[in-house]
């Protein structure tokens, strides 16, 4: 099976001795999920490729756009990390941002290809296109996702969302194209945020200020349970840090999630649109995974 | 998108849609039903298969009526696609698939979200990307909106972008009245930023200047288009179809044109520095 739970037991002196991820910035982030010691960051601040539109509207820069690239080594083996900063403009991809991601996943696709096996890990905390960027924040987008599906083939692909920020628009298509997701309980994996499906379809449609209803609907836990994630772990470092390299202990999944088009397929025909909810979901989802 | 189309989305216009003008003028007959129309049809004397993203007012989800990509839209175009992967697996030619692009938003709705419409649209994005490695040549023909997540799912991930240059054709990333809800501007400020902010603005001649576009196909009435206006546009697929086998099939050449080497600049320089640095070790 494709589908790995990672569930931890939540002793007293497990969670005293919990490091929270969700704290961290992205680099302190890239920098806990590597072997001590390994961390290298390639076109860092000091490298000042910074957007070249946010100026022109009046938007102070960012010397790494919000995107952090981060070489190292997990369990031995090389790897990457590519960690989003949500504290840089709600973690919107722009065009610098999202070059950096594509052009990583594109070399470690060409050093696969030659043999060298690069693991890749992304850091989803982001909103989608950076709005100010608009077109060239999405086409970077199709781009990332054109080598997650060329790189795919090579090694898994992991991804993480731990939240608060979450996972949305264009981005959120891209952390289905992984071959393994993470997540936690605060995490959030949608393809329309709240506000938007409420500022666009109406209060009716969905309250985004109903904090329960939102996460009953795609918070980490639900998508765990409906198989929408590969994990679902605690706000630790170690934890989300085991998870990780227990993904990439397992191999690509013969079957990558975005590939099971009949199987989705017969699930939604199966559902009541009229009665549809986070439990019915759950429910009809488990029946039909059996 | 705008305030407009919250009721449009659940009552779609009697007209045709442009997605389904072009499937009509280009495919014929669909072998499928709406909301995903596909089949196959000649293109300058070999078989292509087109595949457009038509409005379905029989939609089972009130909030993918009209002429976006929810549930239903995402997981059919992926199958439609796999089916023409699965036909040519042993076939030396691939044949082509020609993405009509109509598609003015995904679709924005709880059950979407709770059902997952971000892997709907995913397996869209996956099937394309995976027709393409497999050497089919897959052309977007952009004929009316290509919007966001919309375009993403359904020709974002073609080997050759093409548009026609008519009223309604646009690409972008939110539509214009919540764009400029957003970032707090008003629409005059907004157009004001498109003419200085080239990624920003909504024309597509605009959006020519970023190197996206392979060819902007002058002169073709959208809405009703002539005879000899389709065989502009079925002569301007069947040279993208012959140019996108003669290139890679990954997106590299978005970066290659004088267009994109000015306004994705960039882009271009952060593969040059980072391609530099991975090696430093």
């Amino acid at each position: 099976m494709s589908q790995t739970e990672v569930l931890y037991a939540s002793t007293y002196e497990a969670i005293l001795a919990r490091q929270s991820f969700i704290e961290l910035g992205a680099r302190e982030r890239a920098r806990a999920l590597l072997d001590v010691g390994s961390f290298r960051e390639l076109l860092g601040p000091f490298d000042h490729l910074e957007s070249p539109w946010l100026p022109l509207q009046g938007i102070v820069c960012q010397a790494d756009d919000g995107a952090v690239i981060a070489k190292g080594r997990l369990d031995g083996e090389p790897a990457v990390v590519l960690a989003i900063e949500s504290a840089f403009q709600g973690g919107s991809i722009g065009e610098v941002s999202g070059a950096k991601i594509a052009a990583t996943l594109e070399l470690v696709l060409r050093e696969c290809e030659a043999g060298r096996t690069v693991r890749p890990v992304i850091l989803f905390e982001t909103g989608g296109v950076r709005l100010q960027e608009a077109n060239l924040g999405l086409a970077a987008i199709a781009e990332i996702q054109a080598a997650i599906v060329a790189l795919r083939r090579h090694v898994p692909v992991v991804g993480v969302i731990a939240g608060m920020v979450g996972c949305f628009g264009g981005m959120s298509l891209a952390a289905a194209l992984c071959s393994y997701l993470i997540i936690t309980k605060q995490g959030r994996l949608g393809m329309n945020g709240p506000e938007v499906i409420e500022q666009e379809a109406g209060v009716e449609e969905l309250n985004a200020s109903d904090r329960r209803l939102i996460w009953s609907l795609i918070g980490g836990e639900q998508r765990a349970a409906t198989g929408l994630v590969d994990g679902l772990v605690e706000d630790d470092v170690a934890q989300i840090a085991a998870a990780v390299r227990a993904a990439f202990a397992q191999g690509r999944p013969t079957q990558a999630r975005s590939e099971r088009v009949a199987h989705y397929l017969d699930l939604l025909a199966r559902v009541d649109p009229a009665a549809i909810d986070g439990a019915a979901m759950r429910q009809l989802w488990n029946q039909e995974s059996l | 998108m705008s305030a407009s189309s919250k009721t449009s989305s659940n009552t779609p216009s009697t007209s045709a849609s442009r997605g389904r003008i072009w499937f009509d003028a280009l495919a014929g007959v669909a072998s499928t039903r709406p909301p995903v129309l596909s089949a196959d049809a000649d293109l300058a004397g070999e078989t292509a298969q087109f595949i457009s993203v038509v409005p379905d007012p029989a939609q089972r989800f009130p909030r993918a009526c009209d002429n976006v990509v929810g549930l239903e839209q995402g997981w059919k175009l992926a199958q439609a696609v796999r089916a023409v992967i699965e036909a040519d697996a042993s076939a030396s030619l691939k044949r082509p698939i020609i993405a009509l692009v109509d598609v003015k938003s995904q679709a924005y709705g709880r059950r979407e979200e709770l059902l997952g419409l971000h892997l709907a649209c995913a397996a869209a994005v996956d099937a394309y990307a995976s027709a393409r490695l497999a050497g089919h040549p897959v052309i977007a023909l952009i004929v009316g909106p290509a919007m966001s997540g919309a375009f993403l799912a359904h020709g974002y991930q073609a080997n050759r972008i093409l548009a026609l240059d008519a009223p309604g054709t646009m690409v972008h990333a939110m539509g214009r009245e919540a764009a400029a809800r957003v970032t707090r501007r008003s629409l005059e400020a907004l157009d004001a930023l498109g003419e200085t902010i080239i990624p920003m603005a909504y024309s597509m001649h605009a959006f020519n200047q970023l190197g996206l576009l392979s060819h902007l196909i002058q002169g073709v009435n959208a809405d009703a288009p002539t005879s000899a206006e389709i065989d502009i546009v079925r002569q301007a697929l069947s040279a993208a179809v012959a140019d996108a086998r003669l290139g890679p099939n990954d997106l590299s050449g978005r970066l290659t044109s004088p267009a994109a080497q000015k306004n994705r600049a960039a882009s271009i320089e952060v593969r040059r520095r980072l391609a530099q640095q991975w090696q430093a070790e």
